[in-house]
This record gives C-alpha cells, sequence and structure tokens, in this order.
C-alpha cells in the first residue's frame, strides 16, 4: 500500500507542474495576444530576424 | 503592379519599398514625386513630438540606447498590414524591433533614439499609411490591460485544487465513506485540506470581497449568500477533517468556485479593440503650433489660452473655438456631427472645435479655451463626472428571496431536530447551507449573458458589459440621431451619367483621387474598388484647389475633376441638379459626373415600422436643418417626434425629458455631439462604420450596417431574463432533491458530489442551448 503514497506524491507534483507552467505562460504574456501570431507564421523565412524570440522580450 | 492585388495603400507601399529597392531607406523614398507634398505635411503635423515633455509621457521605458513605445492604429486590418508593420527595420534601420497586436490595432516599437527620433517613427508609420492615434488621452492616461490577469491565475488555481480533490476523494465514493485503511483515509482527506487552502483564501477572495462591499452598502448582493455559502462548506469540511470524524464537502466547494470563477470570466470577456469610455481627449491632439511674436512653436493643446494665434495644417484638428484670421478654411466635422461634406468658412467666421482642417494651412485666434469650447464643455455637465447609475440586476432581488426561503427551510429544520435529536441539528443545518448555495442562479445568469455577449458579437454589435444586455431588455423609448446614423456615411450612392469611361480612364481617376485626402475624392476611390489595369500609373504634377477639385496628368493625360465651376467647361446641365457632382475631364473634354448622394441604411425603414408596431416611442434628433422634414417624418410616422437643429445640449436634454417620464431611454447615434445624450440614455449604442473609427463614451457599438437589425437585437435581449429564469427553474428542482436529502441530515459527499456537478453542468448546457435557439429564432445567427 506504500506504493500508492508515492503514487499520489508523483501525480500532486505532475499536476503542479503544469500549473507551474499555466501560470508561468499567463505571466509571461502567451496569452496577451492569441491571434496575431497565427498571420506571423505565415510569413516568409527572410522576415525571421523581427519574427524570432518575440515572446521572450516583450518586457519593457 | 506586377498584377497584384492590395487591399490598401500602406500594403501597396510596402510592397514596392520591399520590391523595388528591397532595402531602400526611408529618405530614399522622399525623391518620388506626388507623394513628397504629403511627405512635408507630415513633417509638420507631428513637429510637437519633439517637445520632450510630451515624448515622455508617450513612451513606456527610455534609455540612452532603447526607446520602448507602442502605438494605437486604427488603419490595421489585415495580414498584409502585420507584415509591413513587423518589417519595418527594414525600411528603418533605428527601428529595432516592431511587434503588432492585430486584435487591439497596436504596435510595440524598440528603436533606437541614436539613430532615429520618436517624430521619425511616427511619420514613418504615417508614410506608409498607418498614422498612429495619438491623442490627448494617451499622456493623461495610463493604459490599462485588456484583460485580469489575476482572474486568470484565480480559474487556473482553483481549476488544479477542484480535480486534484475530486481525485482524492474518489475512493470515499467508491468505498461508499469507509475506506479500511486508516492511514491512507487521513492522507486524503488532510491533501484534500491543504489543496482547497488556496481557493478558500487565493481563488475565492474576489467573491467575499464583492460580498463585503455590499454589506458595507447595506446591500445584500448575490455575492454574499455565496460567500456564506463557501464559509460554511470550508469551516464545517475543516472541522471533519480535523476531528477525524469524515471527509467533508472539499470537493463540491472548490468545485463552486471554479465554475462561478469560470462564468465571471465568460461573462466580462470584452473586445480588445474597442474602446468604451472615450470623451473627446481621445479624438483631441496632443500639441498645437502656435505662433508666438512671429515664431512658430509647438505647445501641449492644455495650455492654450484666450487669444493665442495657432496654425492648423491640412488634416489636424481644430482643438479649440477659433476666428479664422488667414486662408481658406473648408472644416470637415464628420467626427462631430457624421456630416462628411467640409463647411467652407470665411475670414473672421468663428470656427468650432472638433473640426479637421481639409486643405492647405489657416491661422486662427482662439476665443476660447479648449475645456470650455462649445463641443467640449459638455463634458463638464454633471453626467460625466459621475459613473452610470446602473440600476442593479435582477438577479440581486432574487437572490434576495431566494436566501430568505433558504433561512427559513434552515431554520425549520433546526426546530425540528432541536425537538427530536440534537445531535442532527447542526449537520442538518449546515448541510442545508452547503447544497442550496444560490450560486445555480448566479451561473444561470452569467452563462447566459455571456452567450449572449458572444452572439451579440457575432452579430456585430459590441456591448460593453453584460448590464447592457438588461438595460436594453427594459427598452420603452429609442432615440435616432440622423446623419451618420440612419444615413450611411461611407458607402453613398455614387452614380456615374455621361459618356462611358474605360477601365483605364476609371483607373486614372481613381489614381488622380487617391491622391486626395478629400472625403468627396475618398468615396469616388473606394467605390471605384480595385481595378484592372494593365500598365503602371504615374500621377506627375498633381496639384488640389481645396473645395474645387484636384488635377493631374495622369501617363500624359490631363485629368480634371471637381465642382462645376472648376471643370468650367460647357456640357449639357441637363439631370444635374440634386446632390453633389463631382464632374470629371479627360483631355479637356467633359465626360460626365459623378453623383453622390446619402442614403439610408439597409433595413432601416423595416426596421422603424417593426418598432412602431412593437409601440415603442421614437424621436428623431438631427443636429441639422429641416430640409428632410417631410421624407423623415414619412419614415418615422406620425407618432414619432422629429426634431431639427438640435445642439448637443438640447439632446441630452430630451432624453433627460424621457427619462423624468419614466421611460428606458436607447439612444442611437454616432459622433460627438451625441457623446453627451449617449451617456445621459439608459443604453447608448454608438454606430460605427469600420471598427477603426472613434466612437463616443458608449455603453455598446454597433456596426452601421447592422442598424437595420436593432428591432432583432432589442428581442433577443429581452429573451434574456426568459433563458435565466428557466434555467433558475432547473436549479431550484436541483435544490429540493439536495434539501431532501439535507434536512434529514443525511447529506454525504458522495450526494454533494454528484448534485453539485451536475446541477452546474446541466444548467450550463441548458442556458447555452437557449440562448443560442433564441437567436436563431429572432433571425441573429
Amino acid at each position: 500500500m506504500s506504493a500508492l503514497f508515492v503514487l499520489i506524491g508523483i501525480s500532486i507534483i505532475v499536476a503542479g507542474s503544469f500549473l507551474a507552467a499555466f501560470l508561468w505562460s499567463v505571466n509571461h504574456g502567451q496569452y496577451d495576444d492569441d491571434y496575431t501570431p497565427s498571420i506571423r507564421m505565415l510569413f516568409d523565412d527572410e522576415t525571421k530576424p523581427a519574427a524570432t524570440d518575440l515572446t521572450s522580450s516583450i518586457k519593457p | 503592379m506586377d498584377s497584384k492585388a492590395f487591399c490598401c495603400e500602406g500594403c501597396r507601399q510596402v510592397y514596392l519599398l520591399l520590391n523595388e529597392n528591397n532595402l531602400c531607406t526611408y529618405y530614399n523614398f522622399d525623391k518620388s514625386p506626388g507623394i513628397k507634398a504629403k511627405g512635408k505635411f507630415i513633417s509638420e503635423r507631428f513637429a510637437y513630438l519633439d517637445d520632450e515633455i510630451t515624448a515622455k509621457k508617450l513612451v513606456q521605458f527610455s534609455s540612452e540606447t532603447q526607446t520602448n513605445v507602442t502605438f494605437s492604429l486604427p488603419q490595421m486590418h489585415c495580414s498584409s498590414c502585420v507584415f509591413l508593420l513587423e518589417n519595418l527595420h527594414r525600411i528603418e534601420p533605428g527601428i529595432t524591433k516592431s511587434q503588432t497586436n492585430f486584435q487591439r490595432k497596436e504596435v510595440f516599437i524598440i528603436f533606437d533614439p541614436t539613430q532615429i527620433s520618436l517624430r521619425k517613427v511616427v511619420e514613418l508609420l504615417a508614410f506608409i499609411g498607418y498614422e498612429p492615434a495619438i491623442s490627448l488621452k494617451d499622456s493623461t492616461q495610463k493604459k490599462v490591460f485588456s484583460y485580469n490577469k489575476k482572474q486568470i491565475y484565480q480559474i487556473g488555481v482553483a481549476g488544479f485544487c477542484f480535480s486534484n480533490i475530486m481525485m482524492l476523494s474518489f475512493p470515499e465514493y467508491f468505498s461508499s465513506g469507509n475506506i479500511e485503511q486508516a492511514g491512507l483515509k487521513a492522507t486524503f482527506t488532510w491533501l484534500n485540506l491543504f489543496l482547497s487552502l488556496p481557493v478558500l483564501f487565493f481563488s475565492a477572495s474576489s467573491i467575499f470581497i464583492s460580498a463585503f462591499k455590499g454589506l458595507r452598502q447595506k446591500f445584500l448582493n448575490i455575492d454574499a449568500p455565496i460567500a456564506l455559502a463557501i464559509i460554511v462548506t470550508f469551516s464545517r469540511s475543516y472541522f471533519e477533517i480535523i476531528s477525524g470524524h469524515g471527509a467533508g464537502y472539499l470537493d463540491s466547494g472548490t468545485g463552486i468556485v471554479f465554475f462561478m470563477l469560470i462564468g465571471r470570466w465568460l461573462q466580462n470577456k470584452t473586445y480588445d479593440s474597442f474602446s468604451f469610455d472615450r470623451d473627446y481627449k481621445s479624438y483631441f491632439p496632443l500639441g498645437v503650433s502656435v505662433i508666438e511674436n512671429g515664431v512658430e512653436k509647438n505647445i501641449p493643446v492644455t495650455l492654450l489660452k484666450k487669444g493665442n494665434c495657432i496654425i492648423i495644417r491640412n488634416e489636424e484638428m481644430i482643438p479649440a473655438d477659433a476666428l479664422l484670421t488667414k486662408g481658406n478654411a473648408h472644416v470637415d466635422y464628420s467626427f462631430v456631427s457624421g456630416e462628411s461634406s467640409p463647411l467652407r468658412k470665411n475670414k473672421g467666421e468663428l470656427i468650432y472645435a472638433g473640426g479637421k482642417q481639409t486643405g492647405s494651412a489657416i491661422e486662427l485666434e482662439i476665443i476660447n479655451e479648449v475645456s470650455q469650447s462649445y463641443i467640449t464643455q459638455l463634458w463638464n455637465n454633471d453626467i460625466f463626472k459621475h459613473q452610470k447609475n446602473k440600476e442593479q440586476s435582477f438577479i440581486h432581488p432574487w437572490s434576495r428571496y431566494f436566501t430568505l426561503a433558504l433561512f427559513s427551510v434552515a431554520i425549520c429544520a433546526a426546530i425540528f431536530w432541536a425537538f427530536t435529536d440534537t445531535s442532527k441539528l447542526l449537520p442538518a443545518v449546515t448541510a442545508v447551507l452547503i447544497v442550496a448555495c444560490p450560486c445555480s442562479l448566479l451561473l444561470s445568469a452569467t452563462f447566459t449573458y455571456g452567450n449572449m455577449l458572444r452572439i451579440f458579437g457575432k452579430n456585430k454589435l459590441y456591448l460593453k458589459n453584460a448590464g447592457v444586455i438588461e438595460s436594453l431588455a427594459k427598452t420603452t423609448a429609442i432615440v435616432f440621431d440622423k446623419t451618420g446614423t440612419i444615413t450611411q456615411n461611407q458607402s453613398s450612392i455614387v452614380s456615374y451619367n455621361g459618356t462611358p469611361l474605360s477601365n483605364r480612364e476609371l483607373a486614372a481617376v481613381q489614381a488622380v483621387t487617391r491622391q486626395s485626402s478629400h472625403p468627396l475624392s475618398k468615396i469616388i476611390t473606394n467605390n471605384l474598388g480595385s481595378l484592372q489595369n494593365d500598365q503602371l500609373l504615374t500621377v506627375e504634377s498633381f496639384k488640389e484647389f481645396t473645395g474645387e477639385g484636384i488635377e493631374a496628368i495622369v501617363n500624359g493625360l490631363p485629368v480634371k475633376i471637381g465642382s462645376a465651376a472648376f471643370v468650367n467647361e460647357l456640357y449639357d446641365a441637363a439631370g444635374y441638379d440634386t446632390g453633389s457632382h463631382i464632374h470629371v475631364l479627360l483631355n479637356k473634354v467633359h465626360m460626365g459626373a459623378f453623383t453622390i448622394s446619402n442614403e439610408y441604411r439597409p433595413g432601416i425603414k423595416e426596421a422603424i415600422t417593426l418598432l412602431q408596431q412593437k409601440k415603442f416611442e421614437l424621436h428623431l434628433l438631427s443636429g441639422d436643418n429641416d430640409t428632410e422634414k417631410i421624407t423623415l417624418t414619412k419614415l418615422f410616422g406620425k407618432n414619432a417626434v422629429v426634431q431639427f437643429n438640435q445642439t448637443p445640449q438640447n439632446k441630452l436634454d430630451t432624453i433627460k425629458k424621457l427619462q423624468e417620464l419614466h421611460k428606458n431611454v436607447l439612444m442611437l447615434g454616432d459622433g460627438l455631439n451625441d457623446a453627451g445624450a449617449l451617456m445621459q440614455s439608459d443604453t447608448g449604442i454608438a454606430v460605427s462604420d469600420s471598427t477603426a473609427q472613434f466612437s463616443p463614451a458608449c455603453d455598446a457599438i454597433i456596426d452601421g450596417g447592422k442598424v437595420g437589425n436593432i428591432h432583432q437585437f432589442l428581442a433577443y435581449a429581452r429573451s434574456g431574463k426568459k433563458i435565466v429564469a428557466a434555467s433558475f427553474i432547473l436549479s431550484i428542482l436541483y435544490n429540493f432533491a439536495g434539501l431532501s436529502f439535507a434536512v434529514q441530515g443525511t447529506l454525504s459527499p458522495i450526494v454533494a458530489a454528484i448534485l453539485m456537478p451536475a446541477s452546474s453542468i446541466s444548467i450550463v448546457l441548458l442556458v447555452t442551448l437557449l440562448s443560442s435557439v433564441s437567436a436563431k429564432r429572432i433571425g441573429l445567427n
């Protein structure tokens, strides 16, 4: 039965890490704009310099 | 243009820009003829951005090598716009990065201030066709974020805790309350206890705060009984767990919080690209050119004093009432009144604030300060100083009856058990309070209104919040504005009479009208649409004669377009006697004329007839003179009140009078002159022809093409209350089932855990279904 205690602990940790990932993504503005990235990904590769690492550096 | 179609001038420009010289700079561009004039105008217009104090108010962050700024670009409308705007660094190396937010119509720009000034950035944007909307408001008010991040965190935490508590409670359900190993049972229940703490103290905090605020104002809102239910549920559960008696009702308790937060979030979802609380500051410019002792300098408009002499250039707004001292004024008051043809003003005449000069620069002498001008003094009215005094939603009184009934049930149960079995008294009373929480009432209202907001939005009526649905449903009187509300601004009827023009000739005409910013030129440009022309058009020696016409040579063909006096050629004048005519001369030969006339919006006549049948009181308030009195009286029928020559204050007063007669007034208007009336009315709907257009403070924004569907929107808003009532009856049935267990003191956690999600989910499904079906029946999609 002690296996159950370990499994419960693991399940809480896994679920907790998903929660942490969710909170982190909200905090980093991944839900700020849910439309423009769908347009942006259609641009040709030559525009890469502008299109890369946008979400990470948005903080003023 | 290599047979490519472009949606707008900006996209065409960038294509030329990127295609022809791949990485050419802005300054190379300036050499091209025809655009030079525009560029010059621009460079004067944004001079105020060189003022450091003004610039500081606009930027979000600045260091020696980096400046961050966000601009609102109302013209942004397609994926090509995003492409162009995110490639600014290719046009101007001083810009490090530009990132757009399409739905909010904003661009976030990082640039190097040592290489390019803020003014140059704005000029570049204006040059490629996206003039940033910089207004007085940007400097006086910091931008608020469009959605509440804390609310999202609360939902996330509640969802996590709820699902884990649910999972840990399963053994309890399946073993019908007797888990054999004591260690396991204790682990489960104590884990539940810890998991529920963030829900109680973090996620549910907004419910407690709202309930507390209501109580302090001696108002029992729906949050008060919900807060009570949450407190009872959690404290009884904690008592059971700590004393080792049972598992408590934490699964139901956290579930309630989770569902309610979702309902609230759905209901509060707003429209990113709309602003519902604009005042004149959103329209007015930040800076203005003033002449002092013969020297021109830029000052913020707020510092304008009586007697100042100002210069207003093409497309600039007149910020305060002033006398014309120099130049030809052609003032476009479409912002204010919705009237699109500019008014001609002569030297010495008074020009009211809010108009835009079209044509050459003029000089004016200020006679009223900005806040004391004819149009802006409307905002000194008391109505703008207070938040709109909205009546509280009907769900609050309903919840009061519900709470009253609930307490009587609890007291009855308490009296019964006090005489029969005192040990069951406390469990029964707390169980009653737990199971019969009015959250299903709240859920039915929030989900119904959330779905209705979505359906209204799909049909292009964008409501500020859910409260507007209720005020819309109560409407008894409807007040219309004329110009721009029941008549169309942008898609006026354009007809052409005369010698038929070939496609190539039409393209030449369009090439010339495209160069002009005159409203009539714009109408013709739009009306001709995208023409198939097989050659590149070069427009040379373009000249605009303000208020008269334009001329240019297109590929060697002289084109002259303008009023009859301007073209000054002999032609048969018969058939050109009504409306505005724009004559076309190609190669000095009169070809014919475009006739432009105002048109009523589609469906408006039918809508008015239907509204009359439904006994709404109809009013028409027009700022114009009564030339159209006969047509309008015919349109609105005998019972309607049709008034002309209405000032903004008159409009506001008319609505006030209607309200004193206990009418619930719906006002439909556009332009700043309706702002007071929109604010005073119970429901103010601003009519907007494109989402890019500014609209005054209001409760809702309607797309111009949908004004004819207003009767359907009213009918749908009325159906909302019925839907909430229907789902409320369902939730009462669930409550009866739960209460029958509760009063006997036998409410097991499993019954609560089944009843709670079952009632919540079925109510959510029912209201979503009902509101969608009702929309379809009314004819909305």
